[in-house]
C-alpha cells in the first residue's frame, strides 16, 4: 500500500530530514512511527501526503508513485489520504458538522450523502451529539476525535496521524489507539507517529523507529 | 477492498452531478454575498472607492455623447450658401433652385431674392449709406441649401459643394465646415481621453479587487490550507474569492451607473434651460443600456480578473501546492 524507495528529503536550510528511507506496508497493516522529536517523523508522514515531494527516491502510495504525480492529481490523492494532526487543524468558526463534513463539501457529494456520512464518521468516534458544537466549546480529547472523523469521513484507504495524542492524558490516548484500532480492524491502513512507547509497546504492531532521518529498527510485523 | 471502495465514493457523484454543481455555485454566490454583507463599511468603501473610479470615465462618456447629438443637430443646420453669378434673374434662380431640389443629397433649397437680401442687409444697419451710393442691387441671388441629414458628415458636405460649384450659374459656394470639423476633433480627443483614463482608473479598480482579495486571503489562510489538506482542488478554492470579486465589480459597476445617472438629473434641468435660450429642444440623454452594460460587464470582469490574479499569487506560493 505504501512503499519507500531510497527516499532522501533535504532542506536548504536544515540539512537532510530524510535519509535512504526504505519501507514497505501491506493494505490494511497498522504501523507506529516512532523516534525522538526532529527524527524525520512528520517530514515521513507530509511526503505520503503530498504536502512536501522528496529530495531524491520514490514513493508509492496505492500503486502510485507519488514522484510522478503532476500537481493537478494532488487533491484527489489527498482525498486518498486522511490525515490527522497534533494540533487537530479544525476551524474555529464552523460547527463539528461543518468541519467533518469539509473533506465531502470539497469532493461535491449532495447535501443528503453528506448528512448521512458525517453522522456515521461522528458516530464512529462518539461525537454524534455535539454535531452543532464549535470546536472550541469541546475538550481537547473531543477535538481530537472530530479531526479524526474528518479524516475517516471519505473513507480513505490510508490513514495517517502525527502525534494525535501529544496533548493528551494517558486515558484519552489510549481511547484515541483503540479508535484507530477499530479502522484498522475494518482494512484501513493506518500510520501513527508518536513517541508515546508505553502504548506503542502495549499494543502490539509492527513499529518503525526513526533518529536523525534514517531507520534504525523496523520491528516487522506482530 | 480498495476498489470497492473507490466504486462507493464515486457513484452518488457522478449521478447527481449536475444538480449538485449548479446547487454548490448558487450557495457560493450567497455565501459571498452574505460575507461581504457582514462587514458593510469596509466592503461599503471598497464598492464606493470601485464606484467613484469607473464614474469618470463613464460621466467623461455621457458628456461627449452629449456633445456629439448636439453637433449633429448642427451639421443639420449647416448649410451650403450658394451664391449666384450676379446676371442670373430671379427667374432663372427658381430654375436652378427647382433642379437642386432634386439632387439626392439635399433636403431643401431655399431662394433669397436680390431684392429680398438687399432689404435684409439693409436691415442690418449700419449700411444704408453706402447702400443709397449705389445704383444697382450689388447683391446676387443666394440659395440657402439644405443638405440631406445623411449627408451631413463635413467630407459629405465638402463635396456637394464643389459640385455645387461646377455649376454653370454658380459664382462662389460658402460653407464653413472648419469650425464643425474641429469641433468634432475635439470631441475625437475627449473620447480618446476618457478611454485612455478609463482604462488607467480600470487598471486601478482590478489593483483595489485585488488587494482586498488578497487580504481576505491572509484572513482565511489556515481556512484555505485545511482545506487543501483535506483535498479541494485549486478550482474550488478559488471559487468564493472569484465570487467575491465579481460581487464587488457588479456592486462598483452599479454604484458609478448610480452616480452618472444622479448627475445627469441634476443637470437635465440646466441643461434644458440653457437649450431653451438657443431655441433648441436638446435634452440631455444619460447613459444608455449599452453603456450601462458595458460599464456593468466591465467592472464585473476587473473584480474577476483582480480576484483570480490574487488567489493565482497565493496558491503558487503556497506550500502545500
Amino acid at each position: 500500500m505504501i512503499r519507500f524507495e531510497h527516499v532522501f528529503k533535504r532542506y536548504p536550510e536544515r540539512g537532510e530530514a530524510l535519509s535512504d528511507i526504505g519501507f514497505e506496508m501491506s493494505p490494511g497493516e497498522m504501523v507506529f512511527l516512532t523516534g525522538h522529536s526532529g527524527a524525520g517523523k512528520s517530514t515521513l508522514l507530509r511526503l505520503i501526503g503530498l504536502l512536501e515531494r522528496p529530495s531524491r527516491g520514490k514513493i508509492f502510495v496505492n500503486g502510485r508513485n507519488l514522484a510522478s504525480m503532476p500537481r493537478r492529481q494532488i487533491p484527489f490523492h489527498r482525498r486518498q489520504v486522511g490525515m490527522i494532526f497534533q494540533d487537530h487543524r479544525l476551524l474555529p468558526d464552523r460547527s463539528v458538522f461543518d468541519n467533518v463534513a469539509l473533506p465531502l463539501v470539497v469532493m461535491g457529494l449532495g447535501h443528503k450523502e453528506i448528512g448521512r456520512r458525517v453522522r456515521a464518521a461522528l458516530d464512529q468516534v462518539g461525537l454524534l451529539k455535539r454535531e452543532r458544537a464549535t470546536p472550541v466549546a469541546l475538550s481537547g480529547g473531543e477535538q481530537q476525535r472530530v479531526g479524526i472523523a474528518r479524516a475517516v469521513v471519505a473513507r480513505p484507504p490510508v490513514l495517517l496521524a502525527d502525534e494525535p495524542t501529544g496533548n493528551l492524558d494517558p486515558d484519552l490516548s489510549r481511547e484515541i489507539f483503540v479508535l484507530f484500532e477499530r479502522f484498522h480492524y475494518v482494512g484501513v491502513t493506518l500510520l501513527i507517529a508518536t513517541h508515546d512507547l508505553n502504548l506503542v509497546s502495549s499494543m502490539r504492531h509492527r513499529t518503525i523507529t526513526l533518529d536523525e532521518g534514517r531507520v534504525v529498527d523496523d520491528s516487522g510485523d506482530w | 477492498m480498495a476498489n470497492k471502495r473507490a466504486v462507493r465514493n464515486r457513484s452518488p457523484r457522478l449521478l447527481d452531478r449536475p444538480g449538485i454543481w449548479f446547487n454548490h455555485h448558487l450557495q457560493s454566490i450567497i455565501a459571498t454575498l452574505g460575507r461581504l454583507m457582514d462587514t458593510p463599511l469596509p466592503t461599503g468603501m471598497t464598492i464606493a472607492v470601485i464606484g467613484i473610479s469607473l464614474s469618470l470615465p463613464a460621466s467623461l462618456y455621457v458628456m461627449t455623447e452629449n456633445l456629439r447629438t448636439m453637433a449633429g443637430g448642427w451639421d443639420q443646420s449647416a448649410a451650403v450658401s450658394l451664391f449666384l453669378k450676379l446676371e442670373t434673374s430671379d427667374k432663372d434662380a427658381e430654375k436652378v433652385a427647382a433642379r437642386l431640389r432634386a439632387w439626392p443629397e439635399i433636403s431643401q433649397v431655399h431662394l433669397i431674392k436680390r431684392d429680398q437680401a438687399l432689404a435684409e442687409f439693409r436691415a442690418l444697419g449700419g449700411f444704408e449709406e453706402a447702400l443709397e451710393q449705389l445704383k444697382s442691387n450689388p447683391l446676387p441671388v443666394v440659395l440657402a441649401i439644405y443638405p440631406n441629414h445623411f449627408n451631413a458628415s463635413p467630407e459629405n458636405l465638402e463635396r456637394l459643394r464643389i459640385r455645387l460649384l461646377n455649376l454653370p450659374e454658380s459664382d462662389f459656394a460658402r460653407m464653413d465646415t472648419l469650425w464643425l470639423k474641429r469641433f468634432q476633433a475635439i470631441l475625437d480627443l475627449v473620447q480618446s481621453a476618457s478611454m485612455l483614463l478609463g482604462g488607467l482608473l480600470g487598471l486601478g479598480v482590478l489593483l483595489i479587487v485585488g488587494n482586498t482579495i488578497r487580504l481576505e486571503i491572509l484572513n482565511r489562510r489556515i481556512e484555505i490550507e485545511i482545506m487543501e489538506l483535506v483535498g479541494a482542488t485549486h478550482a474550488f478554492i478559488r471559487r468564493p474569492f472569484l465570487y467575491t470579486g465579481a460581487w464587488y465589480g457588479l456592486l462598483g459597476g452599479l454604484t458609478a451607473w448610480l452616480l452618472v445617472s444622479i448627475a445627469v438629473l441634476l443637470l437635465q434641468r440646466p441643461v434644458s434651460r440653457l437649450a431653451t435660450l438657443y431655441r433648441s429642444e436638446f435634452d440631455l440623454s444619460g447613459l444608455g443600456l449599452s453603456a450601462t452594460g458595458v460599464i456593468l460587464g466591465g467592472s464585473i470582469l476587473l473584480g474577476l480578473i483582480g480576484s483570480w490574479v490574487a488567489v493565482n499569487r497565493h496558491l503558487e506560493t503556497s506550500e502545500l501546492s
